[in-house]
Parts: C-alpha cells; sequence; structure tokens
C-alpha cells in the first residue's frame, strides 16, 4: 500500500463527479470502487472522505441523491450527475487540463530555453 | 450560485441534525454490507471480510463525523456545545453567576435606558416630512439670538428663495368661556402665519388648515384644535367642526383639527389661530419688535448655508435703513429645527450618556476582573482540558461562552430594568422636550444586542487570554505549589482595577460637580420671599376689559377683597414674580441725557406692580418711595427701577426725579419719573441681574394687555388661601379662568428641577460605580489573600505579627486604589471641563467636590480592603501551611 499516491487536495471533486458523467447514477461505494478501479489501483482513497465530499457536492447542487437498489439487491444511495453539475464538470476538466498542462511545461526538458 | 445554495443547505443542517444522521447510519450501513459481500465473493472469511471494509472506510465513527461536520456548521455547533457547558458551570456557581449578571444588568440597563432617551429625543428624526429641511432662523443682535421682529419675516418671506416655504409663530393664550355656563378655562395656544402647518408639512386629521384668507388683520377669527383639546372638551365630535367656540369672550369659528401626533412646538399648545388676527396690528410690520419665531423649509438642493446668506443680505438692508430709528437684528441665526426642538436638554443628556458608558466599561472591567479570577482557579482544569488535545482557541472559546452567557443573561435582565427605568425617567424629567415620543425602536434594540456583545467579548477576551498564555506544563506544575501565584495575572487585574477606580473618579466628580452646582443654585437669593407666598395667574382679556377704568375696577376690588381675607398678611399685583423668566423688555431712553449715538439701544426688562406689590413679595425698597394708591390710570407717569439699572445708567448721580423714556402709549413715548429703587432680584434662577423696571399696574393698559400675578403672603400655610381667593376671583367675574395657582416655592422648584434631577441621576450613577469598584477591590483582595495563604502562613510562623500582616495586605489593595484616584483626578480635570456649560457658579476644579470625592473613594477603599486583610491577620500559621 506505501506505493500508493494520496488524492491530490482538490481532485476528488473532479474524479467523482467524472465517474459520475461515465457511470451514471452510483451509489458512493460503487464509486469508490470505479475510482481505484480507474487509477489502476494507484490511488489510496480512504473511502470515508467521499461521504463529506458527496455531501458537498450534493448541497452545492452538482448531484442530486435517491435511494435505491443496488445489483446485489441492497439498498442503496444512488448519486446523479445534475444539469449544473455537468457544467461545473466541463469547467472543472477545462481548469485541470490546463494546470497539468502548464506543470508538464515546466517539467519537460528545456528544449528551447 | 453553488456556495450559496450549500450555505443554505448547512444552515438548514444545523436545525434538523437528527433526521440526516439516521441518513447517514443508512447509506453508511449499506456501503459497508456492499464492501462486505463482495470481499465475500473474493473469499474472505465473514471476520475478515468486514474487517478489511471497514479498515477502507476509515472507521464509521470519524465518516459520521466528517459528514456531520459537513452537513452543519461545525465552529457554530461547538459554539452551542460551549454554551451548553457554561451554562451548567455558571449553574455550579450560582453565586458569582448571579454577581456578574447583576452587574452586567446595571450597565447595560443604564446605558440601554440613557440610550433611549437619547435615540427618541436627539437622534430621532422629527415626525415631519423631510425633516432635515426644517429650518429654525433666528434674529440676531450682537452676538445674541433674538426673536424676529414680524416686519423682517415678511420681508424675508418675500426675498429669500433659498426656502420653499417659511412660517412665523408664537405662544399665546386665551381664556375660554363656555355658553353652557362650564367652568371658564385658560388654554396655552400658539399663533401662526397660515403657512405654518404647510411649512411643517402637516394637514389637519379634520377639516382644512388656514388660507392666506384667514390670516388677515380684518378676516373672520378662525381657529385650529389639537387633537387632545378636541377630546377633552368635545368628546372628539366632528360635529364642532364649523362651529364658534369663545376665546377671550371673541367667537373663533372651528375650521380643523391637527393629526393626533402633532405636538410641535409642545403638547400643551391646545389650539392655533392666524397670525395677523392674535398679533396686534402695531407689531406685524415693525422691525423693533423680536417677538417671533421663525420655521422654514430649505428648497431641496439648496444648502442651509446658501439660504441663511440670502436672509441675511435682506436683513442687512433692513439694519442700514432703519437701525437708527429702533433697536433692529443685524443678521439671522440659523439652525436645524430638531436641534431648536431639543434647546437645552442636549448638553445634560450627553453627559448622563457618557457617565453611564462609563458605568458599563466600569462593570465591563469588574465581570473581566472576576472572571480573571475564576480562570486562575480553574486553571489546572485548562491544563487537563489542553492536554486532552484542546487548543488554545478552544480555551478562548470557552472562556468567551461564558462571558457573553452572562452579558447575555445580564442584557436580558438590563433590558426589563431599562424599560422601567426609561418610563420612570421620562415622568420625572419635567422639561423634557419630545418626552411623548421616547420609546425603544428597532435602533434602541440593535444597540443593546451590540452593547451586550461588545461586552461580553471585551470583559472575556482578556481573562482569556491570560488565562490560556502558559503552557500546559508549567500550569500542572505551578498548581501543585501554589504559593508563588501567577504574578502576571496579579498585575493585570490590578491594572484592571486602576482603571475602574480612575473611571468611577471621573463619574464621582461630575456628579459632585453637578450636586454642588445645584446647590449653589438652589441656594441663590431671588431677592424677595419665598416662603409663605402664593401667586395666582389670571388674563384680564376681550369686551369686559377693553377700557383700562374697567381693568382697574377688577384689580381694585380683587385686591382690596384678598386683603380682607382672613390669615393674608399682605397681597400685591404684578405681571410676572422674580423666578419666572425675562419676559421681555422695552427700549428705553434717558431724557436728562443726550441720545445714544445711533445704532445703539439701551434696554430694560419691564414688570408691572401696584403700591402694595414690593412689600408683598419682599422686594426691598433702596431708595425713594413705592407707587401711591392715587398713581392710576393717567396719573401712571412713575417708574421703579433695580439696582442694575442704576449701575449701569446713573452709576454715580441720584436717580430720583430723573426720568425714562419708554414707548408705551403713543409711538413717541412718554417720560416716567423715577421714584423709587428697589433690591435686585434674579428673573430667572441663576441668571446675573438685568436692568428692569416697574411700571403702574393700576394705569389699566398693561393691566388688560399682560399676564397678571396676584401674590399673597401670609404668616403660615399659604396653601390654604388658594381656594379662597380663586373663590373670590370667581365671585367677581365668573367667566374669568385663573390660569395657574403656585407658591414661589414651587416656582423656584420648577426652575432648578432640570438641574436637581440631573445631578441626582449622575450621583445614582457615581453611586453604583463606586459600588462596583468596592466589588472590585474587594475580590480581588479575597482572591489575593487565598492566593498567598501559605505564605502569609510561613511569614506568621517566622515571626511576622498580626499587625504587620494587617499592614501588608491592607496597602497591597490601598496601592491601586491611590494609582486609580491619582489617575481618575488627571483624566476628570480633563472630563468635566466639558461639563462647565450646566455648571452654576462652580468651577470644574471646585476643592470641595475634590476633597469629598478623594475621601470618599478612599473610605470605601479602605472598608473594601479590610475584611480580606482582617481575615489574612487572623490566619492560623499552623493551618495555612497544611493547607499545601
Amino acid at each position: 500500500m506505501n506505493d500508493k499516491t494520496d488524492v491530490w487536495q482538490g481532485t476528488l471533486a473532479l474524479m467523482v463527479l467524472k465517474t459520475l458523467e461515465t457511470m451514471g447514477p452510483q451509489h458512493g461505494y460503487g464509486i469508490a470502487r470505479r475510482i481505484e478501479q480507474t487509477s489502476g489501483n494507484q490511488l489510496a482513497l480512504n473511502y470515508g472522505t467521499l461521504y463529506p465530499m458527496l455531501l458537498k457536492l450534493e448541497q452545492e447542487g452538482a448531484i442530486a441523491s435517491e435511494w435505491g437498489v443496488s445489483d446485489n439487491n441492497r439498498k442503496a444511495k444512488f448519486y446523479r450527475l445534475t444539469r449544473a453539475g455537468r457544467k461545473q464538470l466541463d469547467r472543472a476538466m477545462q481548469d485541470w487540463r490546463q494546470a497539468t498542462a502548464i506543470v508538464a511545461r515546466f517539467l519537460s526538458p528545456a528544449e528551447e530555453a | 450560485m453553488g456556495q450559496l445554495r450549500a450555505l443554505w443547505a448547512r444552515l438548514r443542517g444545523l436545525f434538523g441534525p437528527a433526521r440526516a444522521s439516521t441518513e447517514i447510519d443508512a447509506e453508511l450501513e449499506s456501503h459497508l454490507q456492499m464492501h462486505i459481500d463482495d470481499n465475500l465473493r473474493a473469499g474472505m472469511s465473514p471476520q475478515e471480510a468486514r474487517r478489511r471494509a471497514l479498515i477502507q472506510l476509515g472507521g464509521i465513527e470519524q465518516t459520521r463525523q466528517a459528514v456531520r461536520d459537513r452537513s452543519g456548521f461545525p465552529s457554530l455547533g461547538k459554539l452551542s456545545r460551549e454554551l451548553r457547558y457554561a451554562l451548567r458551570v455558571l449553574w455550579r456557581s450560582p453565586g458569582f453567576a448571579g454577581i456578574a449578571i447583576l452587574v452586567m444588568a446595571l450597565g447595560i440597563g443604564a446605558s440601554a435606558s440613557l440610550f433611549t432617551m437619547v435615540r427618541s429625543v436627539l437622534l430621532r428624526p422629527l415626525p415631519f416630512p423631510d425633516p432635515d429641511r426644517l429650518v429654525a432662523l433666528y434674529g440676531r443682535d450682537g452676538k445674541n439670538g433674538n426673536g424676529v421682529a414680524s416686519g423682517d419675516f415678511y420681508d424675508w418671506q418675500q426675498a429669500a428663495h433659498g426656502f420653499e416655504q417659511m412660517a412665523i409663530w408664537r405662544w399665546t393664550g386665551f381664556n375660554m368661556s363656555g355658553d353652557a355656563g362650564e367652568l371658564p378655562e385658560f388654554l396655552n395656544a400658539g399663533t401662526g402665519s397660515w403657512n405654518l402647518f404647510s411649512t411643517l408639512g402637516v394637514s389637519p386629521a379634520l377639516g382644512r388648515s388656514f388660507t392666506p384668507a384667514d390670516d388677515n388683520v380684518s378676516a373672520a377669527r378662525t381657529v385650529l384644535l389639537s387633537w387632545s383639546f378636541f377630546e377633552r372638551r368635545f368628546n372628539g365630535d366632528p360635529s364642532i367642526l364649523g362651529k364658534t367656540i369663545r376665546l377671550n369672550t371673541l367667537p373663533y369659528t372651528v375650521i380643523g383639527v391637527l393629526p393626533v401626533w402633532f405636538r410641535f412646538p409642545d403638547p400643551k399648545v391646545q389650539l392655533w389661530v392666524p397670525w395677523q388676527i392674535d398679533v396686534p396690528a402695531r407689531q406685524l410690520q415693525t422691525h423693533y419688535e423680536h417677538i417671533g419665531n421663525v420655521v422654514a423649509r430649505l428648497r431641496p438642493g439648496v444648502s442651509a448655508a446658501v439660504a441663511l446668506q440670502q436672509v441675511n443680505a435682506i436683513q442687512h438692508q433692513i439694519f442700514v435703513r432703519f437701525n437708527g430709528a429702533g433697536p433692529v437684528a443685524d443678521a439671522a441665526i440659523s439652525r436645524p429645527l430638531l436641534e431648536d426642538v431639543v434647546g437645552d436638554v442636549k448638553t445634560p443628556l450627553y453627559v448622563l450618556m457618557a457617565a453611564v458608558a462609563c458605568l458599563l466599561l466600569i462593570a465591563c472591567l469588574n465581570l473581566s476582573n472576576l472572571l480573571v479570577a475564576r480562570a486562575a482557579a480553574r486553571r489546572r482544569e485548562a491544563a487537563i482540558r489542553s492536554a486532552l488535545g484542546s487548543s488554545r482557541a478552544d480555551l478562548i472559546r470557552q472562556q468567551l461562552a461564558e462571558s457573553l452567557l452572562l452579558c447575555g443573561f445580564g442584557g436580558l435582565l438590563g433590558v426589563i430594568l431599562a424599560s422601567a427605568a426609561t418610563r420612570w425617567l421620562t415622568a420625572r424629567w419635567t422639561n423634557m422636550p419630545r418626552a411623548e415620543s421616547v420609546h425603544p425602536d428597532g435602533f434602541v434594540l440593535a444597540f443593546v444586542v451590540g452593547v451586550t456583545l461588545l461586552a461580553g467579548v471585551l470583559s472575556g477576551l482578556l481573562p482569556a487570554f491570560s488565562a490560556t498564555r502558559t503552557g500546559i506544563l508549567a500550569a500542572l506544575q505551578e498548581g501543585s505549589r501554589g504559593t508563588s501565584g501567577s504574578t502576571s495575572r496579579t498585575t493585570l487585574r490590578r491594572s484592571l482595577l486602576i482603571i475602574e477606580v480612575a473611571l468611577t473618579v471621573v463619574l464621582l466628580m461630575t456628579a459632585g460637580l453637578l450636586f454642588r452646582s445645584f446647590l449653589r443654585l438652589r441656594s441663590q437669593d431671588l431677592g424677595c420671599a419665598t416662603k409663605n407666598v402664593l401667586t395666582v395667574n389670571y388674563y384680564l382679556r376681550g369686551d369686559k376689559y377693553s377700557q383700562p377704568d374697567q381693568a382697574v375696577a377688577f384689580d381694585s376690588q380683587l385686591l382690596d377683597k384678598v386683603r380682607h381675607l382672613p390669615g393674608v398678611q399682605a397681597a400685591g399685583l404684578t405681571n410676572v414674580v422674580p423666578g419666572e423668566g425675562y419676559y421681555g423688555d422695552k427700549e428705553v431712553s434717558i431724557p436728562e441725557r443726550p441720545p445714544l449715538p445711533p445704532g445703539e439701544h439701551r434696554f430694560a426688562a419691564y414688570r408691572t406692580a401696584d403700591p402694595g406689590y414690593f412689600q408683598a413679595i419682599g422686594i426691598q425698597l433702596m431708595r425713594g418711595r413705592f407707587f401711591h394708591e392715587n398713581e392710576r390710570l393717567n396719573r401712571d407717569k412713575v417708574v421703579i427701577v433695580n439696582q442694575e439699572l442704576i449701575r449701569q445708567d446713573f452709576p454715580n448721580e441720584d436717580p430720583i426725579g430723573k426720568h425714562l423714556r419708554v414707548e408705551w402709549r403713543t409711538p413717541q413715548g412718554e417720560n416716567y419719573e423715577i421714584v423709587g429703587v428697589v433690591r435686585d432680584t434674579a428673573y430667572e434662577i441663576g441668571r446675573p441681574p438685568r436692568p428692569m423696571m416697574w411700571l403702574p399696574v393700576l394705569s389699566g393698559i398693561l393691566s388688560a394687555r399682560e399676564a397678571n400675578t396676584l401674590v399673597v403672603r401670609s404668616a403660615a400655610n399659604v396653601e390654604a388661601l388658594a381656594l379662597p381667593v380663586q373663590k373670590i376671583i370667581a365671585g367677581l367675574d365668573p367667566d374669568l379662568p385663573v390660569k395657574q395657582v403656585l407658591t414661589m416655592e414651587q416656582i423656584v422648584g420648577g426652575s432648578t428641577a432640570d438641574s436637581s434631577f440631573s445631578a441626582a441621576l449622575a450621583l445614582a450613577f457615581a453611586g453604583m460605580a463606586l459600588l462596583l469598584a468596592a466589588v472590585g477591590l474587594y475580590g480581588v483582595l479575597a482572591y489575593l489573600v487565598t492566593q498567598r495563604t501559605a505564605e502569609i502562613g510561613v511569614r506568621m510562623a517566622l515571626g511576622a505579627e498580626r499587625e504587620r500582616v494587617l499592614g501588608m495586605i491592607l496597602l497591597d489593595g490601598l496601592r491601586p486604589a491611590l494609582l486609580g484616584l491619582a489617575l481618575g483626578i488627571a483624566a476628570s480635570a480633563a472630563a468635566t471641563r466639558l461639563i462647565a456649560s450646566i455648571l452654576y457658579n462652580t468651577s470644574p476644579l471646585d476643592g470641595t467636590v475634590l476633597a469629598s470625592v478623594t475621601g470618599i473613594l478612599l473610605l470605601t477603599a479602605g472598608i473594601a480592603c479590610f475584611y480580606p486583610a482582617w481575615r489574612a491577620s487572623r490566619l492560623d500559621p499552623m493551618q495555612a501551611l497544611r493547607l499545601e
């Protein structure tokens, strides 16, 4: 477990929104598993941290929740992306791409200089 | 948007945490079950599956807490928890909590009450539309403000375009007699130009207002009633509109009733009549008789200064044109109407407000002091809490919660005290303008809440910081051996005490000065008798008294009958008795002298008197004689003057036989021979004498134009004569009302009532402050003694005598008191200068006051310190040492 990376500050919301966009409505456990899988098991995700984040996103109106039944017939709370959430996701992805591009430029070997 | 929605959701979360928490539990439960299902499917044992799921979740309780924090406001939740904790802590020490709450209730209550008055009287706008555009205008001669001559007013009104409207008014009064045999009654009234009400922006509640046609010398007489008079005399029956009422025996048609809230300039005004109907024709166009008050409404966008310049330009022309011929104002003075209405009450109110602010500060310091002491006693608790993981912020918050709670309860109690105090104050403060509008409003509420919070933070912050400054280890170690004590905290408490004592000294000095000034005022010699002297006021007006001999006949009969009443020693007649005000003056000249240079004028206040008046009221004759019985009607060319007039105009010669020329019967004036000089009397308590002259009341002219005051003196119990005298008046003229019946003592008391009231209030505040300071001193010293028990024990075990210990502790307590006293005296030297304007004959650095304040403070401090010191000296050394 020691070689896993912690989740970077501020990226969890983005991951949650993106996951919901790809997978459609999903419960908290499913989202957590999916994030882990997508990262190729490289991220050390404490599942517990997910729930305050889900609550925050819901309070902001980016996602909405509803009780339903899981694949294995368990009662679970399902989250889905709202229209505002979709907009927020687009904006966040844009920002993130820009940020990574800038950081990448710093890190790439000095070609022009 | 998202942020706002989240905030709203969290606010809602604050109030419904229970529902949210079951939902979280259910969600986490389902999460775990799904995870365990997966783990089981991966082949783990049931225990292992559950263990792994829990590990990965990071603990159910932590997650639950994290979600709960997010669903509400964790810091607010903490605050409410801390408040609940503080409540429990305070509940456990009810004595401390009770004292602290009382102290704060006193401070907050007093300031809330005073602020209610300041807000209602001084700050709340007048109840007229756009009140900030309303100004009062005065004439100016030299430096002094004066009334406005009617002629000046009409010129201003015509040419000063900076004003939308301009109106003039003055007080007047009427005898009203009912047609159906009701009791006659005297009515205080106002007379104003027709546009007075439209200038103020007021329309009548019933009927119509005056029109230019009503405000005309030859117009039919009309009257507007005040609502209270309408209700009282006419049972609120609107059918009175259009009917006539008899005022001074003349018929006036009621055209309207003013709104119930309209109380300008004073609630005493019962009705209004047009200016040109009431003011004698000879005064309407003159520039010499300064009789009116002018109210004007500024045009929107025009500043008061610009508008005043226009008026000044006009007045300057008038001055240049007429000054040679008579006294003319040289310029005008303008001030906001609110200030004009509020007048003299401003300084005393602000002084009292400052005094209660001091009191509040003292209360805060006291609470602070008590809290520091408690914090010191509870430092081990604080140390343990911080050892268990409380941050310093947590500890400070805990302290603040406690002081806020105390101040909150204090504020609540204070509001109750304040509403009672405000009602009491407005009822007692006789000459308070706008007293009817004194009531708390949102502004006052906000003030109280603000003051309470501020007091809580102020008094809590200092102890909180000082209590949490030392580290955990130091606190725990120190707690184990309590001898050395916390020197820094003791210093803090001492400095708090010094400030407290200093503030108390400032309050005591202020109160002492006000009180001394009041005493001086009260003991001022009016220059006449005040014991067993009764005054009875009436006005001879209307048809029955239009001829001088009619008025003289009434006055002579009345005097004759009253003098024959059993118990009456002497009786006399005048218009105004000493102590009732300046009233009015006339320009006089001395025919035996060359005229004064143009522009210079000589004035004397005018009074009337019958031959027996001076003896009746006990004004001493200095030279010459009183009037003779036969100096009446047309044989009235004699005058009596006071010493001040002689001092100014006849310093080195015998005035008897000289003349004063006064314009009284004819525009050219008549010569009056000076026959007597009497001792100076004070026209108003606390004012220096001014030149004054008495003309014979039995000329009959003045009697029907001025007020009449019958003065009756007896050997004892003069009040008993009031009824017989009134019966005599009713017997002579059943339609003639008596305006008022007062003893001279009541007149003097009335004119010093305000100063007695503010002095008494300031004394009360100072007394409270002194009590608080004594409690503070006692508390600190008692605490110090407890802290030093072991040290004192050691000292005594080593041979210190009890007297030495007593002296040592006493000195310990008196030192901050002395320092505070010195600081306070220095501060009051500056502070009392501000109240110099309301002091009468009293220097802000009055020696007696200074000495008594010092004495009282030291005495109080001594008493407060003695008990702890005495207790220390009674300690049993063995027990004191064993305490460790």
